[in-house]
């Protein structure tokens, strides 16, 4: 595949990864843009995998939502393109 | 959280596929179209991980199935499809994911499209609906290059002769079978017209597939009037080994 524009995965790829850090699925919580509001499912999100770590990109803006990096026994976390993540609790009693 | 599973049966879907099952001992069970991530570790230390569908329904036996397309750069697959033998052991973190998932609870129509192997997933919620009973109806579009590219083709026939069936349409892109009625293509509006639920049946769509299909196929159903909220997706990529 040559075109740019097809170089992207659904946000429920980042899920295993995730799964690394968060004691529930990120993938289904909800997720507001901080660039333009919209608030949809992390998973709905576009997943860009070729760089060094995952970048997770607004479907509506494409403004970054997360950035996740391992490197040297470390994890970098960012989630500053996100001003809010709704996570459902009924989740927790599964655990 | 990592987990162990044992090479219990590999079976050849197609002469690039391979559906391997693994028994793991402390699964706790998946639901339909969940993935798991599946590391290998060489003896240097390095380790590479990528991501396969489940296939298998869930089921009381901790027994997952995976089904695995060799790609011809792959760093993963070629191992998994061509060297794993039965009794060797697989690390392996799941069931992952929530949202690209059908629970028998749901009762609304269902309507799945594969292109490729992205019929992995989807064949899960095929078994996972014939092995509870349930009634929800389903109809599968399945785009595939050519017929013996077709990964579970008796299981799928089986399920869609039987009563209470899967509705199932092949979409063959490159080669059909002689006196096949559409001449090779890619799915289009007509196809979907014809083999898919109209958009006021409301189904819940799940696509999955490489990404540029999954694109072309989102947008014809969001054309044929399905609402974006109503298409779920999983796309995998070109590049690496799945997704």
């Amino acid at each position: 595949m040559s075109s740019h524009t097809y170089d992207y995965l659904d946000g429920n790829a980042a899920a295993g990864e995730l799964s690394a850090i968060f004691a529930m699925d990120v993938t289904i919580a909800e997720a507001q843009c901080a660039h333009c509001g919209a608030i949809k499912r992390f998973a709905e999100a576009h997943l860009y995998m070729q760089a060094p770590g995952v970048v997770a990109r607004c479907a509506d803006c494409e403004h970054v939502l997360l950035r996740f990096v391992k490197a040297r026994q470390r994890a970098f976390l960012d989630l500053r393109g996100m001003t809010c993540l709704i996570l459902d609790t009924s989740q927790l009693q599964e655990c | 959280m990592w987990r162990v599973g044992t090479v219990v049966a590999l079976h050849d879907e197609t002469a690039t596929a391979r559906t391997i099952a693994l028994e793991v001992l402390d699964w706790a069970g998946h639901v339909a179209g969940q993935h798991v991530d599946v590391r290998l570790t060489a003896s240097d230390g390095y380790s590479a991980v990528r991501s396969y569908s489940i296939a298998s329904a869930p089921n009381a036996e901790k027994r997952v199935e995976l089904t695995v397309e060799r790609l011809p750069n792959g760093e993963v697959s070629p191992y998994l499809t061509q060297e794993l033998a039965v009794g060797d052991r697989l690390e392996l973190r799941g069931p992952i994911g929530g949202w690209f998932v059908w629970r028998t609870q749901q009762t609304e129509p269902i309507q799945l499209i594969a292109g490729g192997s992205g019929i992995v997933p989807l064949m899960a919620m095929i078994r996972s609906r014939a092995s509870t009973g349930s009634a929800a109806p389903f109809r599968l579009l399945y785009s595939v290059r050519e017929p013996g590219a077709v990964f579970y083709r008796d299981d799928l026939q089986t399920l869609s002769d039987r009563e209470n069936k899967v509705s199932l349409t092949y979409a063959y892109t490159r080669v059909a079978p002689k006196d096949w009625p559409r001449p090779p293509g890619r799915i289009d509006a007509g196809l979907i017209a014809d083999a898919t639920w109209p958009s006021n049946r409301t189904p819940t769509c799940f696509v999955c597939g490489p990404t540029s299909f999954v694109e072309a196929a989102t947008d014809l159903l969001i054309a044929s009037g399905h609402g974006r909220d109503k298409i779920r997706t999983e796309r995998f990529g070109p590049t690496g080994d799945r997704k």
